[in-house]
């Protein structure tokens, strides 16, 4: 872990005053000075501060590209102080591939919500999976569409609610939400793909470990991870921010449980103990 | 062997010339008739140390594409009609991020699934709606397979400099047809320009700030300038790279417009009408866009009308109607669905076109 250094927006003159102070927590250097413009209680900016400590931590700032998909992520590259592509709705995992393919040194990540990755881009999903390709996928599942307003996900979950569900998602006639991590897992191709959560401290530990793992993974030449991390919508599921959190762990993980499905990385008996232990 | 020939089909010459023209990145999906083509790169890119990758569709290869160019590398894809379709929204979404890269169409009939034999029926699509939004791909129009040869390596040098998708727009017959053909010399990739705006990683040497590759601003004021600069570049296009190839045309009366293979037999078509006393000479727009106007500018005050000869319902026509602008008759003929039109058929045509017009000015007198 690197040693944290005074931000660099602070005068010497603000430094010498607070001289005799300790810092214990700063903005990473991954992210820039611009405010995050997701919603209040969105654990989008969790999850974002997450991936720029893991990156600042194995310190790739320099050699790191993100890949931002339409989707509530469509403007994440106002916040990571990284070169950056956006892509179009779906696409981010070929994109990511492209940047790869093209310097196979840079580190790539794609950053894609449930809509763009589990909908409009499941091919170019499970495909990006299946070669194996050597880079980064968080996976933000939210079980709704956040930035056009709240309609039904790939993930929406049996009878809830949305804008484009007002009845209930109706399994007979929407059909079932998609479980990733559970579907990817059997693929020969990814080296890691594992669901985590951020509706605890706890939980926001092991996915700060994961999205590092799944990092240092693509550093290593391991191959293709994928960290799914259940999230909040407190705005389209129309709940306050700690009620939204009690939503998602009394219907969110036991739908989507979490776990490590598969890890290339890891021994065999050691994967499936920290499943287990889900 | 410098300036030895070899027998190439036009497919491969495609993918050989890019080669030689520093393209190091190669995304693409199976579709006859350009097929030959990403058989060709599967063969030879890995041993030049390059990327290739069949895709799992073409609205994947065309995205890889983009992040290829975004990365800075000479990329290029490769598809036919009906995958071109498919392509359009990351060809849009490359002119918005003004990305650098090369799209093949070697066409095929349409619309919908069509046929798999030679058409010409993409140009409206080339020329005016390779995707959403306001925008224009540089389209070049090969007519053999030497000029394919040259004209890829033209396409990476335009790409790069005016930061612009090309697309190089051949047809079926000119994919399948084997000539002999002098292969450029492979292009010493340290005379490629440096691409400051590449999403090479901030640490990358000499880098002061960070790249963006993104078409999205959702600001008015600065989505509008954006585009106004675009076109400002576009205007440019049109003012310095217009480029097209004339025959008998110094005395022509009757002037046939048209292009890529079309053109080789509108060509004997012409020679067929001279032999008969008509005064026929041929316009070859080798850019489509920008549509070389300044050459039927030229013609003009000699000109008694144009035919455009194509192998579509009348596409092309459009343009040359545009640069004429009403100073003279503009006619069509043409040929779809795989049939090919033949000299004999254009010389009758423009026999046709001469009896119209000079009956028309008799009335008139």
């Amino acid at each position: 872990m690197s040693t944290p250094t005074a931000t660099p927006t602070k005068t010497v003159a603000e430094l010498e005053a607070h001289a005799d102070e300790q810092v214990v927590f700063q903005r990473p250097e991954t992210l820039t000075s611009a405010n995050f413009s997701y919603c209040p209680g969105c654990t989008h900016g969790v999850v974002n501060r997450l991936m720029a400590e893991a990156i600042d931590e194995l310190d790739i700032k320099g050699r790191t590209i993100g890949v931002v998909p339409v989707g509530c992520s469509v403007t994440a590259y106002d916040f990571f102080d990284l070169d950056m592509a956006q892509a179009a709705h779906g696409r981010a995992s070929a994109v990511a591939t492209g940047i790869k393919r093209a310097n196979p040194d840079s580190i790539v990540f794609a950053y894609q919500g449930d809509g763009d990755l589990a909908s409009i881009g499941t091919a170019e999903t499970v495909h990006a999976a299946t070669r194996g390709e050597n880079i980064t996928v968080i996976f933000i599942n939210n079980a709704i569409y956040g930035m056009t307003g709240g309609q039904m996900a790939p993930t929406s979950l049996p009878g809830q609610v949305t804008q484009t569900s007002p009845y209930g998602r109706d399994t007979k006639t929407m059909g079932f939400p998609i479980r990733v991590c559970e579907m990817l897992a059997t693929l020969d191709g990814p080296a890691l793909v594992q669901r985590v959560s951020v509706d605890s401290p706890k939980n926001i530990r092991q996915a700060k470990a994961a999205i590092k793992k799944a990092f240092s993974y693509q550093m290593d030449g391991v191959g293709y991870s994928i960290i799914e991390v259940i999230s909040s919508c407190p705005t389209n599921w129309g709940l306050s921010p700690v009620a939204a959190l009690d939503w998602l762990r009394e219907n969110m993980l036991p739908y989507y449980p979490l776990g490590v499905f598969k890890d290339a990385g890891a021994a065999p008996a050691e994967a499936e103990t920290e499943a287990s232990h889900e | 062997m410098p300036n030895e020939k070899v027998l190439m089909k036009g497919n491969e010459v495609l993918a050989e010339a890019a080669l030689r023209s520093g393209c190091t990145c190669f995304f693409g999906y199976p579709i006859t008739p350009q097929t030959e083509l990403a058989a060709y790169m599967a063969k030879r890119m890995p041993k030049e140390g390059g990327a290739y990758l069949q895709a799992e569709s073409e609205v994947a290869a065309i995205n890889m594409v983009y992040g290829a160019a975004a990365a800075g590398a000479r990329v290029m894809t490769s598809s036919s009609s009906p995958g071109i379709s498919l392509k359009t929204e990351g060809i849009s979404y490359l002119v918005g991020a003004d990305l650098p890269a090369v799209i093949i169409n070697v066409m095929r009939g349409g619309p919908g699934l069509g046929g798999i034999q030679p058409s010409q029926a993409d140009y409206w699509q080339a020329t005016r709606a390779l995707g959403h939004g306001d925008g224009h791909l540089i389209v070049l129009a090969p007519a053999t397979v030497q000029e394919m040869a040259d004209m890829v390596a033209t396409a990476f040098a335009l790409g790069d400099t005016y930061r612009t998708p090309v697309m190089v727009l051949a047809d079926g017959m000119l994919g399948q047809m084997m000539e002999p053909v002098t292969l450029p010399e492979p292009l010493d990739l340290a005379s490629i320009e440096d691409k400051p705006w590449a999403l090479t990683g901030t640490g990358a040497p000499g880098r002061t700030t960070r790249n963006i590759a993104n078409s999205l601003d959702l600001v008015a004021g600065n989505l509008e300038r954006r585009n106004d600069e675009r076109f400002e570049r576009y205007e440019q296009i049109k003012a310095k790279e217009q480029r097209a190839e004339t025959y008998l045309i110094d005395d022509a009366e009757y002037v046939v417009v048209a292009f890529g293979a079309c053109a080789r037999i509108a060509r004997s078509g012409v020679e067929r009408a001279r032999a008969v006393g008509i005064k026929a000479g041929l316009i070859r727009p080798i850019t489509l866009w920008p549509f070389p106007t300044t050459t039927i500018e030229a013609a003009l005050p000699g000109a008694r009308a144009f035919l455009s000869v194509e192998m579509n319902k009348g596409q092309m026509v459009d343009d040359v109607r545009l640069a004429v602008n009403g100073r003279a008759p503009v006619e069509f003929y043409g040929r779809t669905g795989g049939v090919i039109p033949t000299p004999a058929e254009v010389a009758t045509a423009l026999a046709d076109l001469q009896q119209t017009v000079t009956a028309a000015g008799t009335k008139e007198a």
